[in-house]
Protein backbone atom coordinates (compact mmCIF):
# COMPACT_ATOMS: atom_id res chain seq x y z
CA UNK A 1 0.00 0.00 0.00
CA UNK A 2 1.69 3.09 -1.77
CA UNK A 3 2.09 5.99 1.65
CA UNK A 4 0.56 8.34 -0.58
CA UNK A 5 -3.63 8.06 -0.60
CA UNK A 6 -4.17 11.10 -2.41
CA UNK A 7 -1.75 13.35 -4.64
CA UNK A 8 -2.74 16.49 -6.56
CA UNK A 9 0.21 18.07 -8.87
CA UNK A 10 -1.04 21.76 -10.38
CA UNK A 11 -4.80 20.71 -10.21
CA UNK A 12 -6.24 23.97 -11.54
CA UNK A 13 -10.52 24.43 -12.14
CA UNK A 14 -11.29 26.78 -13.86
CA UNK A 15 -14.86 28.18 -14.67
CA UNK A 16 -16.02 30.00 -17.98
CA UNK A 17 -12.58 30.12 -18.70
CA UNK A 18 -11.46 33.13 -21.53
CA UNK A 19 -15.10 35.17 -20.32
CA UNK A 20 -15.57 37.95 -18.82
CA UNK A 21 -17.16 35.63 -16.15
CA UNK A 22 -13.81 33.50 -15.91
CA UNK A 23 -13.52 32.23 -12.26
CA UNK A 24 -10.76 31.22 -11.20
CA UNK A 25 -11.73 28.01 -8.49
CA UNK A 26 -8.44 26.12 -7.89
CA UNK A 27 -5.32 28.27 -9.06
CA UNK A 28 -2.53 25.42 -9.78
CA UNK A 29 -3.12 23.32 -6.14
CA UNK A 30 -0.11 21.04 -5.00
CA UNK A 31 -1.58 18.37 -2.23
CA UNK A 32 -0.30 15.43 -0.73
CA UNK A 33 -2.59 13.41 1.71
CA UNK A 34 -0.59 10.79 3.88
CA UNK A 35 -2.67 7.15 4.30
CA UNK A 36 -4.78 7.47 7.20
CA UNK A 37 -4.64 10.99 7.99
CA UNK A 38 -7.80 13.66 8.66
CA UNK A 39 -7.03 16.64 6.97
CA UNK A 40 -9.38 19.58 7.53
CA UNK A 41 -10.10 22.41 4.59
CA UNK A 42 -10.97 26.10 5.96
CA UNK A 43 -11.71 28.99 4.01
CA UNK A 44 -14.54 31.48 3.37
CA UNK A 45 -17.62 31.34 1.01
CA UNK A 46 -15.55 30.99 -2.73
CA UNK A 47 -12.54 30.27 -1.73
CA UNK A 48 -12.43 26.47 -3.37
CA UNK A 49 -13.30 24.51 -0.73
CA UNK A 50 -15.84 22.44 -2.68
CA UNK A 51 -14.30 23.31 -5.78
CA UNK A 52 -11.36 20.88 -4.23
CA UNK A 53 -13.30 18.24 -3.29
CA UNK A 54 -15.78 18.17 -6.60
CA UNK A 55 -12.64 18.33 -8.33
CA UNK A 56 -11.07 15.22 -6.82
CA UNK A 57 -14.57 13.61 -7.13
CA UNK A 58 -14.50 14.44 -10.74
CA UNK A 59 -18.03 16.06 -10.50
CA UNK A 60 -16.84 19.13 -11.72
CA UNK A 61 -15.81 18.54 -15.24
CA UNK A 62 -12.59 18.66 -16.64
CA UNK A 63 -9.48 20.54 -14.38
CA UNK A 64 -6.06 20.85 -15.81
CA UNK A 65 -3.21 19.17 -13.60
CA UNK A 66 -2.71 15.70 -12.62
CA UNK A 67 -4.64 13.50 -9.44
CA UNK A 68 -3.33 10.31 -8.35
CA UNK A 69 -5.04 7.50 -5.60
CA UNK A 70 -3.06 4.94 -4.41
CA UNK A 71 -0.57 5.65 -6.62
CA UNK A 72 -2.77 5.40 -9.54
CA UNK A 73 -3.73 8.52 -11.94
CA UNK A 74 -7.49 8.97 -12.09
CA UNK A 75 -7.00 12.33 -13.84
CA UNK A 76 -9.31 11.21 -16.55
CA UNK A 77 -11.28 8.89 -14.58
CA UNK A 78 -14.89 10.18 -14.85
CA UNK A 79 -16.66 10.53 -11.75
CA UNK A 80 -18.26 7.19 -11.05
CA UNK A 81 -15.49 5.11 -11.72
CA UNK A 82 -12.91 7.47 -9.18
CA UNK A 83 -16.32 6.63 -6.75
CA UNK A 84 -14.90 3.26 -6.92
CA UNK A 85 -11.78 4.35 -5.05
CA UNK A 86 -13.82 7.37 -2.75
CA UNK A 87 -16.74 7.28 -0.44
CA UNK A 88 -18.13 10.85 -0.48
CA UNK A 89 -20.81 12.59 2.07
CA UNK A 90 -22.82 16.07 0.50
CA UNK A 91 -23.89 19.09 2.90
CA UNK A 92 -27.45 18.37 1.43
CA UNK A 93 -28.95 15.54 3.19
CA UNK A 94 -30.78 14.48 0.08
CA UNK A 95 -28.19 14.41 -2.17
CA UNK A 96 -26.39 11.12 -0.53
CA UNK A 97 -29.42 8.91 -0.56
CA UNK A 98 -31.81 8.06 -2.90
CA UNK A 99 -35.31 9.02 -1.13
CA UNK A 100 -37.44 6.81 -2.81
CA UNK A 101 -35.83 3.46 -2.05
CA UNK A 102 -35.99 2.28 0.89
CA UNK A 103 -32.88 2.06 3.89
CA UNK A 104 -31.79 -1.37 3.01
CA UNK A 105 -32.09 -0.37 -0.79
CA UNK A 106 -29.65 2.49 -0.62
CA UNK A 107 -27.36 0.51 1.95
CA UNK A 108 -27.07 -2.15 -0.44
CA UNK A 109 -26.56 0.04 -3.53
CA UNK A 110 -23.37 1.48 -1.19
CA UNK A 111 -22.10 -2.10 -0.35
CA UNK A 112 -21.68 -2.82 -4.20
CA UNK A 113 -19.79 0.50 -4.60
CA UNK A 114 -16.47 -0.64 -7.00
CA UNK A 115 -18.35 -4.12 -7.03
CA UNK A 116 -20.34 -5.66 -10.17
CA UNK A 117 -24.11 -5.43 -10.05
CA UNK A 118 -26.29 -8.30 -12.12
CA UNK A 119 -28.75 -10.24 -11.57
CA UNK A 120 -28.48 -10.87 -8.07
CA UNK A 121 -31.12 -10.44 -6.15
CA UNK A 122 -29.71 -6.89 -4.06
CA UNK A 123 -31.92 -7.40 -0.47
CA UNK A 124 -31.62 -10.60 0.04
CA UNK A 125 -31.98 -12.05 3.76
CA UNK A 126 -28.59 -12.72 4.68
CA UNK A 127 -28.08 -9.19 3.14
CA UNK A 128 -30.72 -8.01 5.34
CA UNK A 129 -29.39 -9.58 8.08
CA UNK A 130 -25.81 -7.93 8.09
CA UNK A 131 -27.84 -4.37 7.26
CA UNK A 132 -29.75 -4.69 10.30
CA UNK A 133 -26.35 -4.94 12.71
CA UNK A 134 -24.86 -2.40 10.59
CA UNK A 135 -27.53 0.09 11.38
CA UNK A 136 -27.95 -0.90 14.65
CA UNK A 137 -24.80 0.18 15.84
CA UNK A 138 -26.29 3.85 14.87
CA UNK A 139 -28.13 3.65 17.95
CA UNK A 140 -30.92 5.30 15.76
CA UNK A 141 -33.76 2.60 15.26
CA UNK A 142 -33.58 2.51 11.85
CA UNK A 143 -32.56 -1.32 11.83
CA UNK A 144 -36.39 -2.04 12.03
CA UNK A 145 -37.32 0.45 9.54
CA UNK A 146 -35.48 -0.96 6.63
CA UNK A 147 -38.20 -1.28 4.45
CA UNK A 148 -39.02 2.51 4.74
CA UNK A 149 -38.76 4.98 1.75
CA UNK A 150 -35.26 7.10 3.48
CA UNK A 151 -36.83 9.70 2.22
CA UNK A 152 -39.48 9.67 5.03
CA UNK A 153 -36.79 10.12 7.69
CA UNK A 154 -35.01 13.45 8.93
CA UNK A 155 -31.81 15.17 7.72
CA UNK A 156 -29.46 13.88 10.16
CA UNK A 157 -31.05 10.36 9.79
CA UNK A 158 -30.03 10.71 6.47
CA UNK A 159 -26.73 11.87 7.15
CA UNK A 160 -25.72 9.43 9.12
CA UNK A 161 -26.29 6.85 6.54
CA UNK A 162 -24.32 8.40 4.34
CA UNK A 163 -21.48 8.31 6.48
CA UNK A 164 -22.46 4.44 7.10
CA UNK A 165 -22.72 4.66 3.21
CA UNK A 166 -19.39 6.21 1.70
CA UNK A 167 -17.58 3.93 4.18
CA UNK A 168 -19.27 0.85 4.14
CA UNK A 169 -16.19 -0.36 1.13
CA UNK A 170 -13.31 0.72 2.20
CA UNK A 171 -12.81 3.95 0.71
CA UNK A 172 -8.61 4.89 -0.53
CA UNK A 173 -10.04 8.93 0.18
CA UNK A 174 -13.47 9.83 2.07
CA UNK A 175 -14.61 12.95 1.50
CA UNK A 176 -16.96 15.37 3.66
CA UNK A 177 -18.40 18.22 2.09
CA UNK A 178 -19.59 20.34 4.95
CA UNK A 179 -21.47 17.26 5.85
CA UNK A 180 -23.01 18.54 8.91
CA UNK A 181 -23.91 22.40 7.97
CA UNK A 182 -27.73 21.87 7.02
CA UNK A 183 -28.02 20.03 10.36
CA UNK A 184 -29.35 20.80 13.82
CA UNK A 185 -27.08 21.07 16.28
CA UNK A 186 -28.17 17.57 18.02
CA UNK A 187 -27.94 16.08 14.63
CA UNK A 188 -24.83 17.29 13.79
CA UNK A 189 -23.11 16.50 16.82
CA UNK A 190 -24.20 12.73 16.39
CA UNK A 191 -23.19 12.94 13.24
CA UNK A 192 -19.71 14.31 13.91
CA UNK A 193 -19.34 11.54 16.35
CA UNK A 194 -20.34 9.04 13.83
CA UNK A 195 -17.97 10.15 11.52
CA UNK A 196 -15.38 10.26 14.12
CA UNK A 197 -15.86 6.51 15.48
CA UNK A 198 -15.99 5.14 11.22
CA UNK A 199 -12.91 7.16 10.56
CA UNK A 200 -10.60 5.76 13.39
CA UNK A 201 -12.39 2.21 13.00
CA UNK A 202 -11.28 2.11 9.48
CA UNK A 203 -7.89 3.89 9.35
CA UNK A 204 -9.88 6.28 6.77
CA UNK A 205 -7.48 9.03 5.01
CA UNK A 206 -10.42 11.74 5.33
CA UNK A 207 -10.83 14.94 3.96
CA UNK A 208 -13.18 17.44 5.33
CA UNK A 209 -14.63 20.72 4.54
CA UNK A 210 -16.06 22.42 7.68
CA UNK A 211 -16.91 26.35 8.32
CA UNK A 212 -16.79 24.64 12.33
CA UNK A 213 -13.28 25.52 14.07
CA UNK A 214 -14.43 23.11 17.11
CA UNK A 215 -14.75 20.35 14.30
CA UNK A 216 -11.49 21.57 13.13
CA UNK A 217 -9.53 21.25 16.08
CA UNK A 218 -11.44 18.27 17.12
CA UNK A 219 -10.92 15.48 14.39
CA UNK A 220 -8.68 17.15 12.19
CA UNK A 221 -4.46 16.28 12.06
CA UNK A 222 -3.84 18.42 9.82
CA UNK A 223 -5.35 21.97 8.56
CA UNK A 224 -5.64 23.57 5.37
CA UNK A 225 -6.76 26.96 4.79
CA UNK A 226 -8.07 27.99 1.14
CA UNK A 227 -8.11 31.00 0.27
CA UNK A 228 -8.96 32.37 -3.67
CA UNK A 229 -8.52 28.60 -5.03
CA UNK A 230 -4.87 28.53 -3.18
CA UNK A 231 -3.74 26.41 -0.24
CA UNK A 232 -2.68 29.47 1.69
CA UNK A 233 -2.15 27.59 4.85
CA UNK A 234 -0.88 24.04 6.30
CA UNK A 235 -0.99 22.92 9.32
CA UNK A 236 0.44 19.60 10.28
CA UNK A 237 0.11 17.62 13.11
CA UNK A 238 -2.36 19.96 14.44
CA UNK A 239 -3.40 17.73 17.25
CA UNK A 240 0.17 16.81 18.36
CA UNK A 241 0.72 20.62 18.86
CA UNK A 242 -3.04 20.93 20.54
CA UNK A 243 -4.26 24.07 18.03
CA UNK A 244 -7.14 25.59 19.61
CA UNK A 245 -9.65 27.58 18.23
CA UNK A 246 -8.08 30.49 19.01
CA UNK A 247 -4.78 29.79 17.40
CA UNK A 248 -6.94 29.33 14.07
CA UNK A 249 -8.83 32.71 14.27
CA UNK A 250 -5.12 34.34 15.04
CA UNK A 251 -3.99 32.54 11.83
CA UNK A 252 -6.69 34.22 9.87
CA UNK A 253 -5.96 37.60 11.17
CA UNK A 254 -1.99 36.60 9.81
CA UNK A 255 -3.48 35.97 6.99
CA UNK A 256 -4.83 39.47 6.72
CA UNK A 257 -1.49 41.34 8.03
CA UNK A 258 0.26 39.20 5.31
CA UNK A 259 -1.72 40.57 2.63
CA UNK A 260 -2.76 37.49 1.77
CA UNK A 261 -6.16 37.59 2.77
CA UNK A 262 -8.19 41.36 1.50
CA UNK A 263 -9.93 43.00 4.71
CA UNK A 264 -13.05 42.17 3.41
CA UNK A 265 -12.31 38.62 3.42
CA UNK A 266 -10.95 38.63 6.82
CA UNK A 267 -14.05 40.18 8.33
CA UNK A 268 -16.26 37.64 6.15
CA UNK A 269 -13.79 35.35 8.20
CA UNK A 270 -14.60 36.19 11.61
CA UNK A 271 -18.40 36.88 10.66
CA UNK A 272 -18.47 33.11 9.55
CA UNK A 273 -16.69 31.40 12.23
CA UNK A 274 -16.77 33.50 15.76
CA UNK B 1 -69.42 -10.76 -22.36
CA UNK B 2 -67.69 -10.25 -25.84
CA UNK B 3 -67.14 -6.99 -24.90
CA UNK B 4 -65.43 -7.71 -21.62
CA UNK B 5 -63.54 -10.70 -23.13
CA UNK B 6 -62.42 -8.00 -26.21
CA UNK B 7 -61.57 -5.69 -24.05
CA UNK B 8 -60.06 -7.14 -21.57
CA UNK B 9 -57.90 -8.87 -24.15
CA UNK B 10 -57.11 -5.29 -25.33
CA UNK B 11 -55.81 -4.22 -21.83
CA UNK B 12 -53.63 -7.22 -21.84
CA UNK B 13 -51.82 -6.16 -25.34
CA UNK B 14 -51.20 -2.78 -23.75
CA UNK B 15 -49.80 -4.21 -20.38
CA UNK B 16 -46.27 -4.54 -22.06
CA UNK B 17 -46.72 -0.71 -23.13
CA UNK B 18 -47.56 0.07 -19.67
CA UNK B 19 -44.66 -1.52 -18.28
CA UNK B 20 -42.15 0.56 -20.48
CA UNK B 21 -43.40 3.90 -19.66
CA UNK B 22 -43.40 2.72 -15.90
CA UNK B 23 -39.83 2.19 -16.29
CA UNK B 24 -38.88 5.47 -18.88
CA UNK B 25 -41.82 7.48 -16.57
CA UNK B 26 -41.55 6.65 -13.19
CA UNK B 27 -38.24 4.92 -12.51
CA UNK B 28 -36.08 7.04 -14.81
CA UNK B 29 -38.54 10.08 -14.29
CA UNK B 30 -38.08 10.92 -17.89
CA UNK B 31 -40.92 11.44 -20.33
CA UNK B 32 -39.60 8.70 -23.10
CA UNK B 33 -41.20 9.95 -26.63
CA UNK B 34 -39.59 7.26 -28.43
CA UNK B 35 -42.74 5.34 -27.40
CA UNK B 36 -45.34 6.38 -29.94
CA UNK B 37 -41.85 5.50 -32.51
CA UNK B 38 -40.97 2.46 -30.26
CA UNK B 39 -44.74 1.02 -30.49
CA UNK B 40 -44.96 1.53 -34.17
CA UNK B 41 -41.54 0.12 -35.23
CA UNK B 42 -42.91 -3.08 -33.31
CA UNK B 43 -45.98 -3.36 -35.35
CA UNK B 44 -43.93 -2.33 -38.83
CA UNK B 45 -41.16 -4.68 -38.41
CA UNK B 46 -43.46 -7.81 -37.37
CA UNK B 47 -45.77 -7.30 -40.28
CA UNK B 48 -42.74 -7.35 -42.34
CA UNK B 49 -41.49 -10.56 -40.96
CA UNK B 50 -45.36 -12.21 -41.17
CA UNK B 51 -45.52 -11.32 -44.43
CA UNK B 52 -42.39 -12.92 -45.29
CA UNK B 53 -43.19 -16.11 -43.76
CA UNK B 54 -40.83 -15.63 -40.08
CA UNK B 55 -42.83 -17.52 -37.73
CA UNK B 56 -44.71 -15.24 -35.60
CA UNK B 57 -42.44 -15.81 -32.54
CA UNK B 58 -39.53 -15.07 -33.82
CA UNK B 59 -40.62 -12.27 -35.96
CA UNK B 60 -42.10 -10.68 -32.36
CA UNK B 61 -39.17 -11.06 -30.94
CA UNK B 62 -37.14 -9.06 -33.42
CA UNK B 63 -40.38 -6.57 -33.14
CA UNK B 64 -38.98 -5.73 -29.57
CA UNK B 65 -35.68 -6.26 -30.37
CA UNK B 66 -36.11 -3.15 -32.88
CA UNK B 67 -37.87 -1.37 -30.07
CA UNK B 68 -34.26 -1.96 -27.77
CA UNK B 69 -32.70 -0.53 -30.58
CA UNK B 70 -34.51 2.29 -30.73
CA UNK B 71 -34.72 3.06 -27.12
CA UNK B 72 -30.87 2.85 -26.78
CA UNK B 73 -30.28 5.31 -29.76
CA UNK B 74 -32.70 7.67 -27.95
CA UNK B 75 -30.43 7.43 -25.01
CA UNK B 76 -27.24 7.33 -26.66
CA UNK B 77 -28.25 10.54 -28.42
CA UNK B 78 -29.27 12.06 -24.76
CA UNK B 79 -26.97 11.15 -22.60
CA UNK B 80 -23.82 11.02 -25.01
CA UNK B 81 -24.77 14.16 -26.96
CA UNK B 82 -26.39 15.74 -24.19
CA UNK B 83 -29.46 16.06 -26.30
CA UNK B 84 -32.47 17.22 -23.92
CA UNK B 85 -34.61 13.50 -23.10
CA UNK B 86 -37.78 15.04 -24.85
CA UNK B 87 -35.74 16.58 -28.25
CA UNK B 88 -34.18 12.85 -28.32
CA UNK B 89 -37.24 11.11 -28.26
CA UNK B 90 -38.81 13.08 -30.79
CA UNK B 91 -35.96 13.11 -33.34
CA UNK B 92 -35.71 8.76 -32.74
CA UNK B 93 -39.20 8.64 -33.27
CA UNK B 94 -39.24 10.68 -36.14
CA UNK B 95 -36.59 8.85 -37.78
CA UNK B 96 -38.81 5.78 -37.34
CA UNK B 97 -41.61 6.93 -39.44
CA UNK B 98 -39.28 7.00 -42.32
CA UNK B 99 -37.98 3.47 -41.10
CA UNK B 100 -41.45 2.03 -40.94
CA UNK B 101 -42.45 2.87 -44.40
CA UNK B 102 -39.60 1.12 -45.66
CA UNK B 103 -39.91 -1.67 -43.49
CA UNK B 104 -43.64 -2.35 -44.31
CA UNK B 105 -42.82 -0.76 -48.10
CA UNK B 106 -46.19 1.37 -47.56
CA UNK B 107 -48.52 2.48 -44.96
CA UNK B 108 -50.66 -0.38 -44.40
CA UNK B 109 -49.52 -3.88 -44.33
CA UNK B 110 -52.75 -6.59 -43.69
CA UNK B 111 -51.60 -9.64 -42.09
CA UNK B 112 -55.15 -11.28 -42.88
CA UNK B 113 -53.61 -14.43 -44.39
CA UNK B 114 -50.31 -14.45 -42.46
CA UNK B 115 -49.32 -16.48 -39.68
CA UNK B 116 -49.95 -14.80 -36.08
CA UNK B 117 -49.04 -15.27 -32.48
CA UNK B 118 -53.37 -15.15 -32.22
CA UNK B 119 -53.55 -17.49 -34.84
CA UNK B 120 -51.23 -19.68 -32.91
CA UNK B 121 -53.46 -19.37 -29.94
CA UNK B 122 -56.61 -20.29 -31.47
CA UNK B 123 -54.73 -23.66 -32.37
CA UNK B 124 -52.97 -24.24 -29.48
CA UNK B 125 -56.30 -23.43 -27.26
CA UNK B 126 -58.14 -26.04 -29.45
CA UNK B 127 -56.39 -28.88 -30.15
CA UNK B 128 -54.52 -28.98 -26.72
CA UNK B 129 -56.70 -27.88 -24.15
CA UNK B 130 -59.48 -28.83 -26.53
CA UNK B 131 -61.53 -25.28 -26.05
CA UNK B 132 -64.56 -25.76 -28.58
CA UNK B 133 -64.70 -23.26 -31.51
CA UNK B 134 -67.97 -21.40 -29.62
CA UNK B 135 -69.07 -21.94 -26.30
CA UNK B 136 -71.83 -20.36 -24.09
CA UNK B 137 -71.03 -17.85 -21.22
CA UNK B 138 -73.37 -16.32 -18.88
CA UNK B 139 -76.12 -16.91 -21.52
CA UNK B 140 -73.97 -15.21 -24.61
CA UNK B 141 -71.72 -17.50 -27.19
CA UNK B 142 -68.23 -16.49 -27.32
CA UNK B 143 -66.00 -17.76 -29.64
CA UNK B 144 -63.39 -20.06 -28.36
CA UNK B 145 -59.99 -18.50 -30.07
CA UNK B 146 -60.84 -15.69 -28.87
CA UNK B 147 -60.78 -16.87 -24.95
CA UNK B 148 -57.78 -18.49 -26.28
CA UNK B 149 -55.78 -15.53 -27.07
CA UNK B 150 -57.32 -13.70 -24.30
CA UNK B 151 -55.75 -16.50 -22.22
CA UNK B 152 -52.42 -16.22 -24.25
CA UNK B 153 -52.25 -12.03 -23.16
CA UNK B 154 -53.17 -12.39 -19.73
CA UNK B 155 -49.62 -15.01 -19.47
CA UNK B 156 -47.53 -12.94 -21.18
CA UNK B 157 -48.74 -9.75 -19.62
CA UNK B 158 -48.35 -11.13 -16.13
CA UNK B 159 -45.00 -13.21 -16.95
CA UNK B 160 -43.31 -9.68 -18.39
CA UNK B 161 -44.99 -7.94 -15.05
CA UNK B 162 -43.58 -10.60 -12.52
CA UNK B 163 -39.89 -10.74 -14.75
CA UNK B 164 -39.80 -6.64 -14.21
CA UNK B 165 -40.99 -6.73 -11.02
CA UNK B 166 -38.16 -9.41 -10.05
CA UNK B 167 -35.61 -7.48 -12.33
CA UNK B 168 -36.03 -4.09 -10.58
CA UNK B 169 -34.89 -6.04 -7.42
CA UNK B 170 -31.58 -7.54 -8.40
CA UNK B 171 -28.50 -5.85 -8.12
CA UNK B 172 -28.34 -4.35 -11.98
CA UNK B 173 -32.39 -3.18 -11.22
CA UNK B 174 -31.69 -1.50 -7.93
CA UNK B 175 -28.77 0.78 -9.77
CA UNK B 176 -31.29 1.66 -12.60
CA UNK B 177 -33.13 2.48 -10.03
CA UNK B 178 -31.17 4.24 -8.05
CA UNK B 179 -29.76 5.97 -11.38
CA UNK B 180 -33.52 7.36 -12.27
CA UNK B 181 -34.03 8.31 -8.69
CA UNK B 182 -30.62 10.56 -7.50
CA UNK B 183 -28.25 10.58 -10.76
CA UNK B 184 -25.74 12.11 -8.21
CA UNK B 185 -25.90 9.64 -5.48
CA UNK B 186 -25.84 6.78 -8.10
CA UNK B 187 -22.27 8.06 -9.68
CA UNK B 188 -21.45 8.79 -6.08
CA UNK B 189 -21.73 4.81 -4.96
CA UNK B 190 -19.78 4.27 -8.44
CA UNK B 191 -22.93 3.39 -10.94
CA UNK B 192 -22.78 4.38 -14.65
CA UNK B 193 -25.43 6.89 -14.87
CA UNK B 194 -25.26 7.63 -18.59
CA UNK B 195 -25.30 3.60 -18.83
CA UNK B 196 -28.11 2.48 -16.67
CA UNK B 197 -30.06 5.70 -19.12
CA UNK B 198 -29.07 3.54 -22.54
CA UNK B 199 -30.04 0.02 -21.01
CA UNK B 200 -33.26 1.30 -19.33
CA UNK B 201 -34.45 3.33 -22.17
CA UNK B 202 -33.56 0.06 -24.04
CA UNK B 203 -35.79 -2.29 -22.22
CA UNK B 204 -38.55 0.28 -21.75
CA UNK B 205 -39.02 0.84 -25.65
CA UNK B 206 -37.97 -3.57 -25.76
CA UNK B 207 -41.46 -3.79 -24.10
CA UNK B 208 -43.22 -1.04 -25.85
CA UNK B 209 -42.31 -2.42 -29.31
CA UNK B 210 -43.80 -6.06 -27.94
CA UNK B 211 -46.99 -4.54 -27.46
CA UNK B 212 -46.92 -2.88 -31.30
CA UNK B 213 -45.96 -6.07 -32.20
CA UNK B 214 -48.99 -8.04 -30.24
CA UNK B 215 -51.71 -5.59 -31.63
CA UNK B 216 -50.92 -5.86 -35.08
CA UNK B 217 -51.39 -9.46 -35.02
CA UNK B 218 -54.29 -9.45 -32.88
CA UNK B 219 -55.69 -6.62 -35.49
CA UNK B 220 -54.45 -8.53 -38.39
CA UNK B 221 -52.90 -5.57 -39.90
CA UNK B 222 -50.22 -2.90 -39.77
CA UNK B 223 -50.80 0.56 -40.19
CA UNK B 224 -47.84 3.28 -39.96
CA UNK B 225 -50.33 4.99 -37.97
CA UNK B 226 -50.90 2.44 -35.10
CA UNK B 227 -48.18 4.04 -32.72
CA UNK B 228 -49.22 7.88 -32.66
CA UNK B 229 -50.27 8.47 -29.42
CA UNK B 230 -48.85 5.56 -27.68
CA UNK B 231 -47.23 7.51 -24.66
CA UNK B 232 -50.58 9.41 -23.68
CA UNK B 233 -52.74 6.19 -23.76
CA UNK B 234 -49.66 4.47 -21.29
CA UNK B 235 -49.50 7.53 -18.89
CA UNK B 236 -52.92 7.18 -18.39
CA UNK B 237 -53.06 3.52 -17.79
CA UNK B 238 -50.40 4.27 -15.19
CA UNK B 239 -52.37 6.49 -13.57
CA UNK B 240 -55.59 4.46 -13.83
CA UNK B 241 -53.42 1.99 -12.01
CA UNK B 242 -51.73 4.08 -9.34
CA UNK B 243 -54.79 5.48 -8.47
CA UNK B 244 -56.53 1.56 -7.65
CA UNK B 245 -53.47 -0.06 -6.17
CA UNK B 246 -50.91 2.54 -4.96
CA UNK B 247 -46.93 3.09 -5.25
CA UNK B 248 -45.75 0.61 -2.91
CA UNK B 249 -44.80 -1.85 -2.37
CA UNK B 250 -42.95 -2.23 -5.75
CA UNK B 251 -44.94 -5.55 -6.80
CA UNK B 252 -48.10 -3.88 -5.56
CA UNK B 253 -46.73 -0.96 -8.02
CA UNK B 254 -46.40 -3.18 -10.99
CA UNK B 255 -49.45 -5.54 -10.97
CA UNK B 256 -51.65 -1.88 -10.70
CA UNK B 257 -49.66 -1.19 -14.07
CA UNK B 258 -51.15 -4.50 -15.68
CA UNK B 259 -54.58 -3.59 -13.84
CA UNK B 260 -54.86 -0.42 -14.81
CA UNK B 261 -54.24 -1.29 -18.49
CA UNK B 262 -57.36 -3.68 -18.48
CA UNK B 263 -59.20 -1.28 -16.55
CA UNK B 264 -58.75 1.46 -18.83
CA UNK B 265 -59.76 -0.49 -21.95
CA UNK B 266 -62.85 -1.69 -20.23
CA UNK B 267 -63.32 2.16 -19.26
CA UNK B 268 -63.10 2.94 -22.86
CA UNK B 269 -65.07 0.30 -24.48
CA UNK B 270 -68.37 0.99 -21.90
CA UNK B 271 -67.54 5.01 -22.60
CA UNK B 272 -68.14 3.75 -26.25
CA UNK B 273 -70.78 1.85 -25.73
CA UNK B 274 -72.46 4.41 -23.94
CA UNK B 275 -72.46 6.63 -27.05
CA UNK B 276 -69.00 8.29 -26.92
CA UNK B 277 -67.51 8.40 -30.67
CA UNK B 278 -64.94 6.59 -31.18
CA UNK B 279 -63.38 9.23 -33.02
CA UNK B 280 -63.22 11.12 -29.95
CA UNK B 281 -60.90 8.55 -27.62
CA UNK B 282 -57.55 10.56 -28.05
CA UNK B 283 -59.09 13.93 -26.84
CA UNK B 284 -60.96 11.94 -23.93
CA UNK B 285 -57.59 10.06 -22.41
CA UNK B 286 -55.44 13.31 -22.98
CA UNK B 287 -58.49 15.65 -20.96
CA UNK B 288 -58.08 11.98 -18.82
CA UNK B 289 -54.17 13.03 -18.18
CA UNK B 290 -54.59 16.66 -17.72
CA UNK B 291 -56.98 16.29 -15.07
CA UNK B 292 -55.74 14.20 -13.25
CA UNK B 293 -52.17 15.91 -13.30
CA UNK B 294 -53.82 19.48 -12.86
CA UNK B 295 -56.25 17.96 -9.49
CA UNK B 296 -53.38 18.02 -7.18
CA UNK B 297 -51.82 21.43 -8.43
CA UNK B 298 -55.46 22.90 -8.19
CA UNK B 299 -55.90 21.29 -4.49
CA UNK B 300 -52.53 22.65 -3.65
CA UNK B 301 -53.30 26.29 -4.42
CA UNK B 302 -56.33 26.11 -2.52
CA UNK B 303 -55.04 24.67 0.47
CA UNK B 304 -52.31 27.61 -0.28
CA UNK B 305 -55.20 30.12 -0.07
CA UNK B 306 -56.89 29.00 2.24
CA UNK B 307 -53.82 28.47 4.82
CA UNK B 308 -53.13 32.38 3.35
CA UNK B 309 -56.77 33.65 4.19
CA UNK B 310 -56.22 32.05 7.42
CA UNK B 311 -52.90 33.83 8.89
CA UNK B 312 -54.68 37.19 7.55
CA UNK B 313 -57.35 36.49 9.87
CA UNK B 314 -54.83 35.64 12.82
Amino acid sequence: MPEIALRLEAVSQVFHPDTPNEVRALDRVDLELARGSFTIVLGTNGSGKSSLLGTIAGSLGPATGRIWLDDQEVTRWPEQRRARLIGRVFQDPFTGTAADLSIAENLILASRRGGSRWLRRAVSPDRRDALRDTVARLGMGLENRLETPIGMLSGGQRQALTVLMATMVHPTLLLLDEHTAALDPRSAEQVVRLTQEVVTAGGLTTLMVTHSLTQAVRLGDRVLIMHRGRLVHDLAEVRGQRLTEDDLLQLFDQLQWGDRLDESAAEMLRQTYV
Amino acid sequence: MNLLISSATMGLIFVPLALGLFVSYRVYQTLDLTTDGSFGVGVAVVAALLVRGVSPVTATLLGAMAGVLAGAITGIVHTQFRVGALLAGVLTTTALYSVDLFVMGGGNLPLANTESLVKLAERIGQQRFGIPETLTILGTSVSGGSLATLAMMGVLACGLALALTLFLGTDLGLAMRAAGNNPRMAKAVSIDVDRMVIVGLGLANGFIALSGALLAQHEGFANIQMGFGAVVTAVATLMVGEALFGKRPLGRWIAGVVAGSVVFRLLLALAIRAGLHPNALKLVTTVFVLTVLVIPELTRAARRRAMGSGAQHA
